[in-house]
């Protein structure tokens, strides 16, 4: 399934968020229940099955990583179910220490500031991978898609990082 | 999901958790991470002149199959040779452990721990 194709969109990682948001709405309008209360069983269901497309789709290009994940897909290289570990030893070695560093936070004199120093570091290594898919994909040849899948799962480690501190903020301010 | 009492076990009370002074020349650092859930492991050996693994360390951040993995790794490393350890592979971890198949890939991390370690000990 390429869902850039669903969405009547090129196959490009820098799609505008704003046109995927318009396509989605206008899609689910055509799949939606109501056009199908006098419809047979069998064109319901179908409608039922093309929303949840719909709805997955939507999911995989709104985010950065599953979007970089699927063009690498379409381009034959599969990432999603891979139980390869990574070895890169200072890829590692940082993750340790932005582990380590986060895990100290809530006994910091200012919790809050560390906590939110921690976040626009990660978001800024989040950013600069972003910014490496958007030049690497543009050069869309094997050797790109391969760094571009190294760095897909760099940034799931990230993303991993990012959802602990929202998850640490929760716990220590209660929100 | 039921988890066996040997992965609670572990999970519950971790088995040395800490870290050698990386820089010890008698300490191997074996570093992994799973892209899949974002886990990183990281496994240190303290190895003596006759290559027996006397002591073992773990660091992970990641779930309770990858937090038992690692602590259950430290325990079978402890007094064996480089050879012995390098022979430990995640199907012993995950059968001893009764892993899910979901959780499997945490016992290929521990395995590939292992082995890390033992690539930065013979780098050394």
């Amino acid at each position: 399934m390429n869902y850039f194709e669903l969405f009547a969109l090129p196959v490009s990682f820098d799609i505008d968020t704003g046109d995927l948001k318009a396509k989605y709405l206008e899609l689910q309008r055509h799949v939606h229940p109501d056009n199908f209360a006098n419809a047979t069983e069998r064109e319901r269901l179908l409608a039922v099955q093309k929303a949840a497309q719909i709805n997955d789709g939507f999911d995989v290009l709104k985010h950065i990583d599953s979007r970089a994940q699927h063009i690498l897909s379409i381009n034959g290289i599969e990432l999603a179910h891979e139980t390869q570990t990574l070895k890169d030893p200072m890829f590692l070695m940082q993750q340790m220490e932005l582990r380590e560093t986060l895990e100290d936070i809530p006994s910091a004199s200012d919790p809050e500031q560390a906590l939110m120093d921690f976040q626009s570091e990660v978001d800024g290594y989040i950013k600069s991978i972003n910014r490496l898919f958007s030049s690497l994909f543009q050069q869309a040849d094997q050797v790109s898609f391969e760094k571009a899948g190294d760095e897909v799962r760099k940034l799931k480690f990230m993303l991993k990082l990012s959802q602990e501190a929202v998850a640490l903020e929760d716990k220590l301010f209660d929100f | 999901m039921a988890y066996s009492e040997k992965l609670l076990d572990h999970y519950e009370n971790p088995r040395n958790v800490g870290s050698f002074d990386k820089n010890d020349p008698t300490v191997a650092t074996g570093m992994v991470g799973a892209p899949a859930c974002g886990d990183v492991m990281k496994l240190q050996l303290k190895i003596s002149d006759e290559g027996i693994i006397e002591d073992a360390k773990f660091k992970t951040y990641g779930c309770g199959s990858a937090i038992a993995s690692s602590s259950l790794v430290t325990e079978w490393v402890k007094g064996k040779s480089l050879d012995e350890a390098g022979a430990i592979s995640n199907r012993d971890i995950s059968e001893e452990l009764a892993l899910p198949p979901v959780k499997i890939h945490c016992s290929i991390l521990a395995e590939d721990a292992i082995k890390a370690a033992i690539e930065d000990y013979k780098a050394k």
